[in-house]
């Protein structure tokens, strides 16, 4: 199996794993073309997450903005509330396949921990989330939804205590344990088979817009933008239109207070070729080879590498990447509430931003789609800290 | 004879860890020579990172207090040479891969050469994954030390073929860190290495006690204990030199 996109990608583990990581990647070879699987899969993302997710026609935004017509992918209203249920039924699937009985994941946002907590209930397995204690704070309530779901949260405190840290102790914690367990990697990062594998499981996402947009305008969009953190919505966006090649793929990051100062996590724009985490990709680091703390007002975009297929497109520049600062991303996520009546995660308003500036140098008969990757209902509290009001949650 | 071979010439060999730089490189390098004189027979040398990942929470901490003074793989070097200046015991890093993708590979183990490290421990660079960096390794003479797992299974002959230096066997899962008991077979793992190779196997992750050592070593042609010595160094600080030499005299006698 080949484990690269170029020279990214790779399996740059602990020998502890190694043995595991080969098992899963044959199962995966196996699954992926196994018929009752798919159908599985299927079955569950129609009828459990209730795909396939809208294709909405934002004319207001349209209208207001003058440019292209816009687009939303709404993956916001997926069952959970973002597009990480896509790859926690693959996944969960295949470790239910493998045996497996423990699911283990980290989650930034709590969006991943979230979905990995609901699958585990679906499917009656045990699950433990990790997450920064940073990111606890940040975004109690999910904590609490997990919770709820019956999952067991571990609040990290070693590092920034953010999504980087929560993905060390995953690591940690599956070293210790992999017999009975997997770990749900919720982004298309770490290493083989994970990239490939949360790609495939998240490419319903593109293919329905493909679909879809085929339905309502007969051709293809001009521009397809996603919000990037490790990139698993954009991947999913971004894989089924990369041989169609008139379709621009723009992946909008986190430049968090701006590139030119030390709080951003824009690792496409700041980040260097590295390996960690179990992959060679772009990472932001120092010179010499320690991985940066990096910062967000996004919990999910708040971290220093991009899935390696990303590091990839960048490089053969089939796709472009921006950045956008949280003033960019809060004042979209304002403009997507009042003027679609939309509240969008704060991790996918950065890719509102990021349309909406690339709108003003369209025409009025192209097409742009933006993929809507989660819903904002667990960040009205903190930006209403970032407008100085304090609510209490 | 390489200075590694020497380490496990005469009986079994008690191999001790340190992280670089922890409190400051100056008290590193009295530290390793310390262990030295106490009967330690090779020194692996810990290059701080920002990100551990195959290590527990006492590593961790040694390699932000390191970091912290500005450490780096630079300065990890400049200590082995100034070690060279009195001592032959053979010294082998242990670091992450990152830091050497960042410092050139080539560069890298000609630096080891030059400054005289005997051989590297990468933990996130598993066999399969050593293609890149093992013929700058060959070519300047540094040992690529191989690890084995509890769950290495088939692919423990296959690495052991293409070891050198020692096998480093690790006797449980998880990461590093003091604990008891024992995982796996560790038995029918060395025999298994030993049909195919008679590169030495040393026995580490969470060996702290004398019993546990002299367990292992009745086994095993080598013990290693690493958090066991950084803790003590983070409970002594400057003043640890007795400490850690008891310590070590003690392991030193277990292992025997």
């Amino acid at each position: 199996m080949n484990h690269r996109f170029g020279s990214f990608g790779g399996q740059y583990i602990p020998e502890i794993l190694m043995g595991e990581i080969q098992k899963l990647e044959k199962a995966y070879e196996v699954y992926k073309k196994d018929p009752d699987f798919i159908r599985e899969f299927r079955d569950l993302c129609i009828n459990y997450t209730g795909r396939p997710s809208l294709l909405y026609e934002a004319k207001r935004m349209t209208e207001d903005l003058g440019g292209p017509k816009i687009y939303l992918k709404r993956e916001d209203l997926n069952h959970t509330g973002a597009h990480k249920i896509n790859n926690c039924i693959g996944q969960a699937l295949l470790a239910r396949r493998m045996g497996k009985t423990r699911l283990i994941a980290e989650t930034g946002a709590g969006q991943h921990g979230v979905a990995a907590a609901t699958i585990a209930a679906l499917f009656g397995m045990e699950c433990e989330v990790f997450m920064g204690e940073t990111d606890t704070e940040r975004q109690a309530l999910n904590v609490y939804r997990m919770e709820l779901l019956g999952a067991k949260v571990h609040a990290v405190t070693t590092g920034s205590r953010v999504l980087k840290d929560a993905v060390n102790a995953a690591l940690q914690n599956w070293t210790a344990r992999c017999s009975d367990t997997h770990y749900m990697i919720g982004s298309a990062v770490g290493p083989a088979p994970f990239p490939e594998m949360v790609r495939d499981f998240q490419s319903v996402i593109g293919e329905e817009i493909k679909k879809q947009i085929l339905e309502k305008e007969g051709r293809l969009p001009d521009s397809v933008f996603a919000c990037v953190g490790g990139g698993s919505n954009a991947i999913g966006t971004f894989y089924p239109f990369i041989d169609d090649k008139d379709v621009e793929l723009v992946g909008c990051e986190a430049a968090g207070k701006g590139i030119d100062t030390l709080y951003h996590a824009a690792t496409m724009a700041k980040g260097v070729p590295g390996v960690f985490h179990g992959m060679k990709s772009l990472f932001c680091q120092d010179d010499s080879g320690n991985i940066s703390e990096v910062y967000s007002i996004s919990a999910g975009l708040d971290y220093p590498g991009v899935g390696p297929e990303h590091a990839y497109l960048k490089e053969t520049g089939r796709a472009r990447y921006v950045p956008v600062t949280d003033e960019e991303a809060v004042a979209a996520f304002e403009y997507l509430a009042r003027t679609e009546g939309i509240i969008c995660a704060i991790e996918s308003a950065h890719a509102v931003a990021g349309a909406m500036k690339a709108a003003r140098h369209m025409d009025k008969n192209q097409i742009m789609v933006i993929t809507v990757s989660g819903r904002g209902d667990k960040d009205v509290a903190a930006i209403a800290r970032y407008r100085g009001k304090d609510l209490h949650e | 004879m390489s200075r590694i071979k020497n380490a496990f010439a005469d009986g079994k060999a008690l191999i001790a860890f340190l992280t670089a730089g922890d409190p400051t490189p100056e008290d590193s390098v009295r530290f390793v020579l310390a262990m030295e004189k106490a009967g330690a027979d090779l020194i692996e040398i810990g290059v701080p990172f920002s990100d551990p990942v195959a290590d527990g929470p006492v590593i961790m901490a040694a390699d932000q207090r390191a970091l912290a003074g500005g450490i780096n793989l630079k300065s990890v070097l400049d200590e082995v040479q100034e070690i060279r200046k009195t001592s032959d015991i053979p010294l082998v890093l242990l670091t992450y891969f990152n830091p050497i993708f960042v410092y050139g590979a080539e560069r890298f183990f000609e630096d080891c050469r030059k400054a005289g490290a005997d051989g590297v421990i990468i933990p996130d660079l598993p066999f399969e994954e050593q293609g890149d960096v093992r013929p700058y390794a060959d070519r300047c003479g540094v040992d690529m030390i191989q690890l084995v797992a509890p769950t290495s299974k088939e692919r423990i002959q296959r690495i052991a073929r293409a070891a050198s230096g020692f096998i480093y066997v690790v006797s449980s899962m998880g990461v590093t860190g003091m604990r008891d008991g024992m995982q796996g077979d560790l038995k029918e793992t060395l025999r298994q290495i030993r049909q195919v190779s008679n590169v030495p196997a040393a026995v580490g992750f969470g060996i702290h006690t004398e019993e546990q050592a002299a367990l292992f070593a009745s086994e095993a042609d080598g013990v290693i204990t690493g958090s066991a010595v950084v803790d003590i160094i983070a409970r002594h600080g400057k003043s640890v030199d007795d400490e850690l030499s008891d310590y070590i005299k003690k392991m030193k006698k277990a292992v025997r």
